[in-house]
């Protein structure tokens, strides 16, 4: 068998793959701060370090539903097992109030926990090691100025091997770069700061970018869309998905609002980021819109089809027009939901039916004051086989492109991760 | 059109545009006032009546997607025309000042009681949050689902 020695040899690449991870990446347990130690830092630093941690995303993950802000224990699916978040307030037992600043800092840029184990890189550091050892220091001011919670972490449900933690050391040699980013002279100063933010703190990339079957980001095709918790990430690069070109302003508006009147809501995942960096300074999101706008240069966007109000069976109609046109009304007249014309939905024009099905199913909670987006969960009001109907019918009649064969698919598995604790 | 829907226990028959909302044939085809309109957006959830027992918006259900699913209003809850447990509950606490979104409130209560007959406190609290109220009697209306819990 020709068979055998090519296994073999793959085996061992495997195997010297972890061996020289292990031998990089290994770090030693650093010592524990003791109670009396809590670190000092002035309001302003403090300050900073919640506006990075907004950018992060931080409290998003590591916050469980009715949980105390960052004690984190919230389930984050991978394609690997289950990952419980772990718990970001100063509690000595079960969260990091034992860390040194050296260990935060060491966990935000190699990925090791202050015992010295490795950590899955569903915690990004892949992106957070980007991060000034400066924008580390305030996000650690920050985090010990939170009131300590005690809240103990349920075991990471993962499947074998990726349950062996040594594991991730082989990852980190293929995928892990300290690397720098030059700042660009030929950039102005906004792009730079808007790169080392999108790049680094802001992750966008995690969801953004496709990954590999070793869970990585694929850097060759960076910002071409990705799938976060069954939603699909839009492409951000040139093959982006909209109805008008996003231009900068749009993208800063969208990014501390969640919603712009061209392209419509954040939904899902989205619309939690929204919710963070609205509570970013202003121009931190200004300079990430100049650079997430950079990455669609050369973008045409497909205008608006002509609408094609005949496009489905009368009944389907007559239920698009009774609950869903009152407030998606085509007239620019978004009401107090905020609901734009579907021919503008960057979800309705995607190639798969995943954000349509599951923003018509679960709605959009209302996740900032002052009103909008909101839509209410159809879930329980329309059958399964009406909601179908429904994502076929806006699809033929808001685009020319083809139709969905994918939408009870969607709706299954929409379904079977909403019954996930 | 004629639209057949299964209300309260007894077949109708509606003639109205298929894309009416149900709220709208309820109150104005079939003379039942309990559910109210409030938004019409399914914001306010004044308009709750239950579909197949499900506490449901009927202000943006099209009469045309109910299909052969049963409609309950507030009225359809009256044991032998007398108040039950939930309505009588809220009398009792005197949880209505307007008035307007306690309809909504009871079919809301109801939904939950039936799945879960003695919830907590937070499940009570996050059960009813969509459900607004602007007299500010959330209180009564806490006690009241309360009380029809351990009644």
């Amino acid at each position: 068998m020709r068979l055998r020695p090519i296994l073999l040899g793959i085996l061992a690449a495997i195997v010297l793959v972890i061996l020289a991870g292990f031998a990089w990446t290994w770090r030693s347990a650093l010592p524990p701060m003791s109670p009396g130690q809590k670190p000092v830092a002035d309001a302003q630093t403090v300050r900073q370090g919640a506006e990075l941690a907004s950018i992060g995303n931080c409290a998003d993950c590591h916050t469980k539903a009715g949980g105390a802000q960052y004690s984190g224990g919230r389930a984050v699916p991978t394609p690997f097992g289950t990952i419980y978040s772990s718990n970001l307030t100063p509690d000595p037992g079960t969260g990091i109030g034992k860390w040194s600043e050296a260990a935060f800092s060491r966990a935000m840029h190699d990925g090791v926990d202050r015992e010295g184990n490795q950590l899955y890189p569903a915690f990004p550091y892949d992106h957070f090691t980007k991060a000034t050892e400066k924008d580390t220091h305030a996000l650690y001011a920050f985090l010990m100025s939170r009131p300590a919670v005690s809240s103990t972490i349920p075991a990471n449900d993962l499947k074998f091997p990726f349950n062996f933690r040594p594991i991730v050391a082989g990852w980190k040699v293929l995928f892990l770069s300290h690397a720098d980013l030059k700042p660009d002279a030929s950039k102005s100063a906004d792009w730079n700061r808007g790169r080392y933010l999108v790049e680094g703190l802001g992750h966008c990339g995690s969801c953004h970018t496709p990954r590999n079957v070793l869970g990585a980001e694929k850097k060759n095709s960076a910002y071409a869309g990705g799938v976060s918790e069954g939603w699909n990430a839009p492409p951000l690069n040139a093959s982006l998905i909209a109805a008008h070109k996003w231009n900068v302003d749009q993208l800063a508006e969208y990014l501390s609002t969640g919603w712009h009147k061209l392209h419509g809501a954040a939904a899902g995942p989205m619309a939690d980021v929204a919710k963070n960096l609205s509570q970013a300074s202003k121009e931190d999101v200004h300079a990430m819109a100049v650079y997430i706008a950079s990455l669609s240069d050369g973008a045409r966007p497909t205008a608006p089809s002509p609408d094609k109000p005949a496009a489905g069976s009368p009944e389907i109609a007559a239920i698009y027009t009774g609950a869903c046109a009152k407030c998606h009304n085509d007239r620019n007249d978004v009401g107090p939901s905020k609901a734009v014309s579907l021919s503008l939905s960057t979800a309705v024009r995607q190639a798969e039916s995943a954000n349509t099905v599951r923003v018509i199913l679960h709605g959009i909670q209302s996740y900032r004051g002052g009103g909008g987006p909101y839509m209410p969960a159809f879930d329980g009001i329309l059958t399964d086989k009406q909601i179908a109907s429904l994502a076929e019918y806006v699809r033929a009649r808001y685009t020319n492109q083809p139709q969905w064969a994918d939408v009870n698919n969607e709706i299954a598995k929409a379904r079977q991760e909403g019954a996930k604790p | 059109m004629t639209i057949a829907l299964k209300v309260n226990g007894k077949s109708q028959q509606v003639d109205a545009d298929p894309s009416t909302p149900l709220l709208y044939v309820l109150r104005n085809d079939l003379g039942l006032h309990g559910p109210k309109f409030g938004c019409g957006l399914g914001q306010c959830v004044a308009c709750t009546v239950h579909v197949n027992g499900r506490a449901t918006f009927s202000c943006i259900l099209p009469i045309a997607a109910v299909g052969d699913r049963e409609v309950t209003t507030t009225e359809g809850l009256l044991e032998n025309g007398k108040p039950n447990k939930v309505q009588q509950a809220f009398i009792d606490e005197e949880a209505a000042q307007c008035g307007y979104c306690i309809s909504g409130m009871v079919m809301r209560a109801q939904a939950l009681l039936k799945m879960k007959p003695h919830p907590t406190e937070e499940e009570i609290r996050n059960h009813m949050r969509p459900n607004l109220c602007r007299c500010g009697t959330h209180a009564a209306i806490l006690r009241a689902v309360r009380r029809a819990a351990t009644a």
